[in-house]
Formats: C-alpha cells, structure tokens, sequence
C-alpha cells in the first residue's frame, strides 16, 4: 500500500533564489482519483510558486467546497490556509486581503462553487477587484457527489451515463471579462508549459486575476461525448498566444519573430511575453477578448491562455484608500487614538 | 530517440543494478523480500541456486552489489546486502530438503576437477545432476581452497564451510584430497573427458631482493602461505611488534590473524594513501577497531636485521602525484627514512598465478605474462579438453567471480561431452508478472523507509581477540534482518509502460517523488533527450526508458536513475498504463539445482 510518499527526492534538485527545492512547497499526498487534472493544476502552483521564489509564509491558500476546494490540502504545506464554506470563498478572501494586504492570496474554486452555489460571492469579488488570484479548477461536473452535470457544463455534453446537458453552459472567463475582471485568463490541466506562466502571471497581477482551467474528471467526464475529456479538449484547444513570465530585471531571452510579439509590462517591472497566435485580438481591450471568446465558442473551440488583461487595475485597497500596511503591524495608538480624537472626528460632521 | 525495447531481457536487467553488478546475477531483491517475510529457506535456496555458497559468501563476500545498490544514489549507505544474505543462511531451515540428492543416473562422462575452491565446487555442483564422474583434487586435507586456507576463522567459521563444501561433495562428488596434482599431463592421460582447472592464484608476492630479506627469513612470512599455516594449526604464535606490508583485504586478514595470536603493535604500512588502499572499507573499519594502525604513504626500503635477529623495516615516506590522466605517481617526500620496530613482517602485497605443474608442451598456450589463453565465454584453453575457472583463468578475483566463472564453465564442459558447440549459451530465465492486487495494493511492499543502514553487531573485543575461531560478526537478528530488508526499493519491481493505454493526463509526472518522468517532444539523440527532461539524466550509467511516440506526439521519457520503485506512478495511473511488474531474471545453468 502506498498512501505514503517517498521522502527521498532528487538529489540534483536545483534550489531557488531563497534556496528551497521544489519539495518545500509540497503538500500532502492527494486523495483525489488517479488522473485527476486538479493534481495537475496542483502541481503547476507548487511549480509557479518555486519559480516565483515565493516565501510560503507569504501566500495564503483558500478554497470553498468540493474535489477542487480539497487540493489546497495537496500543495503548499507550509503556507497558510482557510478552507471555508461551500462558495464563500470570496467573503474570506476579501476580509483577509482586507486585513493584510501584504500576502499573496490564492484561491481555489471549481465550477461547483463558484459557477452555482457560489456565483453571488464569484460576482463581486471581480467587481471589487480584490488582490488575488482566482483558479477554478473547472470539469464540468459535480466529481465529489457523483457526477451530476454542473453549471458549467456545454449544452449537448454527454456524462458517463450517456444523458445529455440540456442546458447552457455558464462561461466563466467570459462573465468575468463582462463583469470587469481586471485578468482573465483560460487553460487546461494537461497542458503546464502554458498554465504555469499564466499562475505566475495572475499571482503579480496587482488585482483580480482569474483563471479557468479545463480540468478533466477522469471518474466521471471523460467519456466519449464530453466536452471537458482529455481527448475533446486536446481535439478543440486553440491558444490566444503562447505565454512567458518574465520576472523583474530579467533579461528576456526567447525570441519570437517581429510583430507578434507583445510585451506587457507590470508596475513592479516584470512583464508578460505574449507570442500572438490569435489574429484580431488585443489582449489590452476587453471588448476584442469578448470578441475572441465568443468566436471561439462559436468554432467550437477552447480558447486558452491570456485573454484580457488591464495592467493600470487599482485593486480595493487602492479604490478605498486604506491603509498601507496590514492591521496586524499597526499599533494600539494608531488603531484606538483614544476618545479626544473621536471626539474631534464627531465635532466634524456637527 | 528510438523507443526503448524492453522485451529485451538486458534492459530491465540492468534496472536491478545489484543483480546486474553481481558476477552470477543473484536476484538480490527477491531474496531480501524472502527474508523480510521469514522465509529464510527459500531465500537461502535462491541464492544457493545462483552463487552456491550463501553462508560463506554473507560473510566474505567482496559486494560488487553494494556499491551499485541503488540507494547509495539517493542516500548515504547502500542496502546490506551481503549481510542479509547471511541472515537467510543463519535462519534457514531444512535446505537439504530442497536440494537434489545423490545418486544421479550416471551419463558414462568423467571430470576432473583441480583445486577444490569455488570455481571446482560450482562445476561440480552443476554437473553433478547431469550425471557426471567429478573427481575433485586438492593437495588441502579438505574442500574449500583460498576459502579454507585464507580467510581467517573468525570471519568465516569452519562449520560453515564445511557446511557448504559437503552439500556440494554429498552429490556423490569423488575427492582426492592431500593430493598434490603435480603434472597435468599425467591427468589428461587418463581417461577423463574434460578437465576443469580451478587452482587459484596461490603465490604470494614477495620481496626477494630487499635488503634484509634473507638474513630475517625465520620472521618474515609470505602473508597468504602464513593465514595458511595458521589455518592449518602449523602455526599458532607471532611477535609482539608485526608490521604487515600491503593495503588489500589480504593484508587485514593478516593483521587481525596477528592480533590473536600475540601480535600487541601491530600496524599495517601501505604504500598508496588509505583512501586508494585496495581493501573493503569495512575490513579497514574492522581492522581500526581491533587497535590496528595503518600507515600510509610509507614505501618499503629495508629489513633491519641486526645479529641474525628481525628488529624492524625502514620505509621512505612518499606522497600521490596524479598527472592530467589521472594517473598516479608516488614521489618521495624528502624526509628521512622511518624506522619501525617489528619482530614479523607479514608481507601481504598481492598474489599471483603460478601454474609449475602445467607442461608447455601439452597444446595449452600461455601468454606474455604466462597465463593460459582462456576463452571469456566458455572457458576452454586451447586445449579442447582443459577449462578454466576462477583465480586461475584471468588472475586474482574473488570468490563470486569464481563462482560465476565455475557456472559457464560447467555449461561448457557439458556441451562440450554432448558433442555440442561450448560457445553455446541458452537465453536466461525471465518472468515478468503484475504485482497489482487492487487500488492501492501491490503484491510487494512499496513504501519506501527512510532508515538508515543498521551495523551488524559484534561479539566483545575481549573474547574476540583472545580466541582465533571466536566468529567477530554476530549475523542481524530476525527483527534488525526485517528492518534493513525493508530498505530495498524493490527495484525488481519494474516500471512498466504502455503507451496505448496513456492519456497523458501527467499524473504520473506529479506525483513521483524523484522527477523521472517526462513527457516531451522526441529528440534527436539519446544525448539531446537527456538534457531536456524534467531532470537531465546525468547519470550516463543509468538507462533512459523511452516510449513510442503518443498522441498530443510527445513521447514519454522515464530515467532509471533515482527511480524508487514506489509504484506511486502506477497508483496515480488512471488507465493502468504504468504497471509495477516483477521481474525475475535467472542465469541459465547447466544442472538443475533446485527442485
């Protein structure tokens, strides 16, 4: 029986600039069925958070309910963690973003908890704009009770036991670009050399960075007909570019032919390399992105990697003019200056 | 890069590296399995069948194994594997049982066998089933050669030798022992039909013309002739002050044999520098325990002899220059010549071939170094009717050399009495079987321990160094045994990959600990492939597996390398395209050991 993961590691692991190996930011062995794509996504953020040089008592990790909600358990031990109520994982992230700015927020969601029990909450965390990455780990079914078609599922898609969807399908990354999204961002499980960038991406974003990740159910929507299989999404993938991250003061070093390259820079002065592969697409303008995505949807196509993205966001600190430090490092006398100033503060509104 | 053809034997061979590094390919994890869950007999009979001495050799076997063991590349120390293999031999039950028993329907053949050590022994065990007439000459008064006359009682006891010997010699072996073959054309003049030689390399070097030699002769002993002596009960005191020339295994045998028999100061004084001494690291460890220093850099310059009588050797003291290849040279350090005190000088600095009683004029041709052409294959000389085997064919080894040499010898001298070709080699045996049982059950126990290496415990110093025969090693108990075979990886159990089962969902990728798995586009070279994996393959002696190519058209890429065998990959497969299946690879021999 192997429940238990080796401790032994590769013993030419190259370390990172704080000088971790990969393993540092490993969580524990996952419970999730073999093949699971959300272990894939699991193991792009151990990888994303490595590269990044992320000190893990920076990052806090949270999630809402359901097989995608359980992976925060699967990666990242030594960070922080809030696993909350089934699609309120937004109201604890605000409150906690709220309270220290300074750590890197990370929420997990699937299409369960953030497209039905959690859409109320999924909305105006992206109208708010809070400082955070968003992944929904997105297989188009209720895994953990047995497959049931989600909210999220295509109309005309066949689950295991051959019954169609009869209904549409929510399209996340489109309502969030509607809803004002500041990072909009779609890829897929099995394909890491494209989600890792975007995770790397989305966590520098100062603002709300969501990304929907096609993640497929190998127990119960990997069948024939489904179009959220290994097979279909291979079969249907079309990316908008291809993606790099590139950090602060690195020299870019892959070369893509003139013209359909863009740079977008970031005001802590990394940037995204985007090679364009979509013509008519400006990842800078919200409306060409919805333009993108719903022709895309029209071809039958996925299209994956970065869709919109505006660089100039102001996050809800910023919008509300909060303080700049977290509460936790003010001190008595700045948060209770004492009843002389409220009383001036009631004589101002006399 | 072509994809890997694992329906070659060879490469999932090569995976067990300690059955691969081993002379006569013992499976090494499937016999620590059987130890771990008790079934010391037929762990004892596995090895029994492939290397024929399992007590003697859990003993004093040099290990090529350990060093391979796989563990050394993701830990400190490796598997102990000769120990355990002594384990199986300390626990064991009825093995008789097991064994083929005498009489054999006799095929008319006769064999002479010369020397009785390992190499003979093995021939005659194999061939002994098949019907042969062995007869088996040594000038020794018993079975075992080197084994009986070299190493020292307390590393290798007498009843477990004779143990050993006698299974093979109660095959209705015919012994001619106290019988000194002193011509062998006087053997090839009887009617025997094949003769195998397997006498050992039984001349110990010597320091004929240093000065001092003769005049000190009476205290100055040729190390190996001496352990002999000593085994042989010729022998039974030394000075108290013993310098012991030499830095290999022979060498320690010689300074802890001193040590007993009244040897106070004994040290050992090595030319090269201790790290390039010759001997196991763990008969320097035992040597340094029983209060024996060894003193390198020191080259031999003289005996000091002073009124007929031995008072010590003058040694120049040098240090290691190695040149750009590597290669090095001991360059006198300027100082002046060290004196020290000795009333024996044991001189262990190496052994030879020496074949006086083999007539050059019989059709066996000798080389430049006057060694007799032997075939690497099968081990016949240039005369069609004479074998080689063990120390006697290609200079000093060990006794799992002999061993294996002794097996393919015997496959020889059949095929040869059969009128056969005895180059002829039949394909090992091979069984490659799924240990899946369900979900997150294996037919083997997959979890890999952190454990480190457990030392073998000793019997006290005092009772030790007082008495000869007194065995130092006192063998694991059966609950230290479980522990250390717990920490093989099982590397047996293969990897097994089928590429159209795959649906590249990279669970497999994720969850290995090690990083070993990649899937990427093909490239050109086995080099190029190397470099582009999850973690480049550096070890160049490790294999690559490849796959055929999939359908996103990457292909996958496993590196042998740190692989642990945990069967995570397998367990995390959703389709089953990786499965754990245990490999058995068994060197064809002639007769049929066990049954």
């Amino acid at each position: 029986m192997s429940f238990i993961r080796p401790k032994f590691r590769h013993p030419e692991l190259p370390k990172n600039a704080l000088g971790y190996t990969v393993d540092y930011y490993e969580g524990a062995l996952s419970t999730l069925c073999a093949g699971c794509g959300h272990d894939s996504i699991g193991a792009g953020v151990v990888q994303a958070c490595f590269e990044m040089n992320i000190e893990p008592h920076r990052l806090a990790k949270l999630s809402g309910i359901g097989c995608s909600s359980k992976t925060p358990n699967y990666f990242l031990s030594n960070s922080h963690g809030f696993n909350s109520v089934h699609g309120r994982m937004p109201s604890v992230a605000t409150g906690a973003n709220l309270a220290n700015r300074d750590l890197i927020y990370l929420g997990v969601s699937g299409d369960g908890d953030t497209a039905s029990i959690g859409m109320g909450q999924f909305v105006h965390v992206i109208r708010r704009n809070i400082n955070m990455i968003y992944i929904v780990m997105n297989n188009g079914c209720y895994g953990l009770t047995k497959g049931q078609d989600s909210a999220t599922s295509d109309n005309g898609s066949k689950n295991k036991t051959g019954v169609m969807n009869v209904y549409e399908s929510i399209d996340l990354a489109s309502l969030a670009i509607e809803l004002g999204a500041t990072f909009v961002a779609q890829s897929f499980s099995g394909d890491k050399a494209q989600l890792i960038p975007l995770i790397k991406a989305g966590m520098q974003h100062p603002g709300f960075a969501f990304i929907n990740v096609i993640s497929p159910c190998v127990t119960f929507n990997n069948n024939v007909g489904s179009t959220k299989s290994y097979d279909y999404v291979r079969q249907h993938i079309e990316a908008t570019s291809t993606v790099d991250f590139v950090p602060e003061m690195t020299e870019i070093t892959t070369t893509y032919k003139s013209g359909v390259t863009q740079k977008i820079g970031m005001h802590d002065g990394s940037s995204i390399q985007l090679h364009k592969i979509a013509q008519d697409w400006d990842p800078l303008d919200r409306q060409s992105a919805m333009n993108a995505v719903k022709l895309s949807k029209k071809n039958n196509e996925i299209l994956t990697g970065l869709l919109f993205m505006d660089p100039d966001a102001k996050d809800l600190h910023q919008l509300l003019q909060t303080t700049e430090k977290p509460l936790n490092s003010l001190s008595q006398s700045l948060l209770c200056p004492g009843s002389e100033m409220l009383k001036q503060i009631n004589e101002d509104f006399r | 890069m072509k994809p890997t053809d694992s329906n070659n034997p060879e490469y999932f061979h090569k995976v067990v590296d300690c059955q691969h590094a081993c002379p006569a390919h013992t499976p090494v994890p499937e016999y620590i399995r059987l130890i771990a869950e008790g079934k010391y007999t037929e762990a004892y009979m596995i090895n029994w069948d492939s290397n024929v001495f399992p007590g003697i050799l859990g003993r004093t076997c040099d290990r090529p194994c350990e060093p391979a063991c796989r563990r050394v590349r993701v830990e400190e120390e490796p598997v102990a594997i000769c120990r355990l293999k002594r384990v199986a031999a300390d626990h064991k039950g009825d093995v008789k049982e097991s064994m083929p028993k005498a009489p054999f329907v006799q095929n008319s053949k006769k064999i002479a066998l010369l020397g009785a050590g390992p190499a003979s022994l093995t021939v005659a065990r194999d061939l002994a089933t098949l019907g042969y007439e062995l007869h088996l000459y040594d000038d020794q008064k018993a079975g075992g050669g080197f084994m009986r006359s070299q190493i020292p009682s307390f590393r290798l006891p007498e009843t477990v030798l004779n143990e050993e010997v006698n299974y093979i010699l109660d095959l209705g072996i015919h012994t001619h022992f106290n019988t000194y073959v002193s011509s062998l054309k006087e053997v090839l003049d009887k009617d025997y039909d094949a003769i195998f030689v397997g006498t050992g390399a039984p001349k110990g070097r010597d320091l004929t013309d240093m000065i001092g030699r003769q005049e000190g002769a009476s205290n100055i002993h040729i190390g190996i002739n001496w352990l002999a002596s000593v085994a042989f009960e010729h022998q039974n005191k030394i000075g108290k002050n013993v310098i012991v020339l030499g830095g290999g295994n022979t060498a320690m045998d010689c300074c802890r044999t001193a040590r007993r028999l009244g040897g106070k100061n004994v040290v050992v004084v090595v030319r090269s520098p201790f790290a390039e001494m010759k001997a196991s690291p763990w008969e320097k460890e035992d040597a340094a325990h029983e209060d024996i220093p060894i003193i390198d850099n020191h080259v031999p310059k003289s005996f000091v002899v002073e009124m007929g009588v031995l008072k010590g050797m003058n040694f120049e003291k040098v240090h290691a220059v190695y040149d750009d290849n590597g290669k090095r040279k001991l360059l006198p350090t300027g100082e002046a010549e060290v004196f020290i005190e000795a009333d024996d000088v044991l001189i262990a600095i190496g052994q030879e071939n020496s074949f006086p009683w083999i007539e050059r004029t019989i059709g066996i041709e000798f080389d430049q170094w006057d060694m007799p052409v032997v075939d690497e294959i099968s081990f016949v000389s240039t005369h069609k009717k004479v074998f080689f085997g063990g120390d006697s064919a290609f200079g000093p080894k060990n006794v799992i050399t002999a061993v294996a040499h002794g097996h393919q010898a015997a496959i020889s001298i059949h095929h040869f009495c059969q009128g056969e070709d005895v180059n002829k080699r039949l394909a090992p045996y091979v069984n490659l079987v799924s240990q899946k049982m369900g979900l997150h059950e294996w037919a083997f126990d997959s979890e890999v321990v952190t454990d480190r290496r457990y030392v073998v415990p000793q019997a006290d110093k005092k009772l030790t160094l007082g008495n000869r025969k007194q065995e130092v090693e006192l063998g694991f108990d059966e609950i230290t045994a479980f522990k250390e075979a717990e920490r093989c990886l099982n590397c047996d159990i293969q990897t097994v990959f089928t590429e159209s089962k795959c649906i590249e969902c990279d669970a497999c990728v994720d969850i290995c600990p090690t990083a070993c798995i990649t899937f990427t586009p093909n490239a050109e070279s086995e080099t190029d492939l190397r470099k582009i994996l999850k973690m480049p393959a550096n070890n160049l002696t490790q294999d690559i597996y490849v796959s055929d190519i999939l359908p996103t058209s990457r292909v996958m890429v496993k590196d042998e390398n740190v692989c642990l065998h945990c069967g995570l990959c397998a367990e995390r497969c959703p389709t089953s395209a990786w499965d754990m299946q245990k490999f058995f690879y068994s060197v064809t021999k002639a007769g049929k050991a066990c049954h």
